[in-house]
């Protein structure tokens, strides 16, 4: 019973951190750009502009609400809404640190430590896919409509070179797709990303496409398509779709962490369990894997600001013609080097 | 390896996103003003009244990448168990699986060959 308390604390700790993320990932994002564009950025709203995403979000929610006549409201509603949810499931797989202990018993600081972990983070991304499908369509307007089409064709493409890089991880790794064994298994620097850098590769670009990101946010490409899918959306349910995007990114920044960059692992961590009590490992622990998103989530935005748009064809291309083979060859190549000079 | 109390986290996790969601959509529905005029509520178009319905026929690419998606993730999706009990099946394991990827590339390289991946 005492677990299910902890994991009840675990799975509101990391809601708030991922609400919380999100919301400072906006201002962050904004203070990036102006950085890389040598501007200031937010500076209005309380200190260093730190109360932005604060005043953001009031705002967001002090709009008018405009659901268009012709929209389907049912879905129009339910689009941003599984999107969100989606979004916030996520999180549920990721191990965040070395176990803690209270009393004597251990607690795991992972939400839920299932035998099909990876499979579980691919099933609930993809659902993401229908929020989007959802909102484009129902809102019966030509922009949302090619906008949402554009997103879920990209999303599925860019899920099987994603699903494919994933399999290389396994293949070295040994067997398991709990994110927990997988993250154990690279112990001090023992990363996956020494020994499978093209399924890294791979698997930072889908995700990439995956979050809508640039160079892949064609979907919202407002040059061509004005806001994309959420063209039609106002008020909150507009801040949901922006909103579940930050939460999207920290936990692709996550995944990549846990399935390439060791996790909580650092060297020396070996080290500090013997001297130091098992808490407060499990924070410092715990501390080295967000730093390790927290870079992700500023690569994330470095590119955004660095790269230009893809056209459809050449992301269609890139996606199917490159990723993919190049995929299924590191898979083949993993394996012959696996089971001919393994041990 | 995984109890039924994990899976009862994921539950609670659920439960908790789906209040945070209903939350903000009642919160946000009561809070913002309410002057609803007909322009308002028709859809967006740039300055000009908006024509038709938009549900019309598409370019039939997405049609297709939605059917090659389905197939090739299926593949994908057998692999996995393959790749999880990969040492347990040693070199027998590997050769039927360059068997099944063969097959798989075969394919691949058909519907390559055909355009059916060309979006110029």
């Amino acid at each position: 019973m005492s677990v299910l308390i902890f994991k009840v604390i675990l799975i509101v700790i990391i809601f708030l951190i991922s609400l919380g993320l999100a919301a400072y990932a906006t201002y962050g994002e904004r203070k990036v750009a102006a950085f890389l564009q040598d501007r200031i950025g937010p500076d209005r709203a309380g200190p260093f502009g730190l109360l932005q995403p604060i005043a953001d979000g009031v705002k967001m929610f002090l709009k008018e609400e405009i659901i268009p006549t012709v929209s389907d409201k049912f879905l129009f509603i339910l689009g941003p809404s599984l999107f969100m949810v989606t979004a916030l499931m996520t999180s549920a797989v990721i191990p965040w640190g070395t176990p803690m202990e209270f009393g004597g018993v251990t607690y795991h600081l992972q939400v839920a430590d299932i035998n099909i972990g990876i499979l579980y983070v691919l099933g609930v991304v993809s659902l993401g896919v229908y929020g989007i499908m959802l909102g484009g369509w129902s809102s019966n307007n030509k922009y949302a409509l090619l906008g949402a089409i554009r997103a879920s064709s990209q999303m599925i493409s860019y899920e099987l070179a994603m699903g494919m890089s994933v399999i290389a991880v396994l293949l070295i790794s040994d067997g398991s797709l709990s994110l927990n064994a997988i993250v154990e298994g690279q112990k001090g620097l023992n990363w996956n990303v020494f020994y499978q850098p093209l399924a890294a590769l791979i698997f930072i670009i889908t995700a990439f496409a995956e979050c809508n990101r640039t160079p892949f946010d064609l979907p919202e490409s407002e040059s061509e398509l004005i806001g994309g899918y959420h063209t039609e959306y106002s008020s909150m349910k507009l801040g949901l779709y922006l909103f579940a995007e930050y939460i999207n990114m920290f936990i692709s920044s996550a995944i990549i962490s846990s399935l390439f960059f060791g996790g909580y692992n650092f060297p020396g961590l070996e080290y500090l369990q013997t001297v130091l009590p098992t808490n407060l490992v499990s924070l410092i622990s715990f501390g080295a894997f967000f730093t390790k998103i927290l870079f992700f989530i500023f690569f994330f935005m470095w590119v955004r600001w660095t790269i230009p748009r893809f056209r459809y064809d050449q992301l269609m291309r890139l996606g199917w013609q490159v990723l993919m083979p190049l995929a299924i060859i590191n898979v083949l190549i993993t394996g012959a080097v696996v089971t001919f000079f393994g041990n | 390896m995984s109890s039924p109390v994990d899976y009862t986290a994921i539950f609670i996790q659920f439960i908790v996103a789906m209040g945070f969601v209903v939350t903000t959509m009642v919160v946000s529905h009561n809070a913002g003003p309410k002057r609803k005029t007909s322009d308002k509520l028709e859809v967006f178009e740039c300055g000009i009244d908006s024509e038709g319905n938009a549900r019309m026929p598409f370019s039939i690419r997405y049609f297709l990448t939605a059917i090659l998606f389905v197939m090739f993730d299926v593949e994908v999706i057998f692999m996995y168990p393959w790749a999880v009990n990969f040492k347990a099946l040693g070199a027998a394991g590997f050769y039927e699986m360059l068997l099944f990827v063969g097959t798989l590339l075969l394919g691949f390289i058909y519907i390559w060959k055909k355009g059916a991946l060309k979006w110029e």
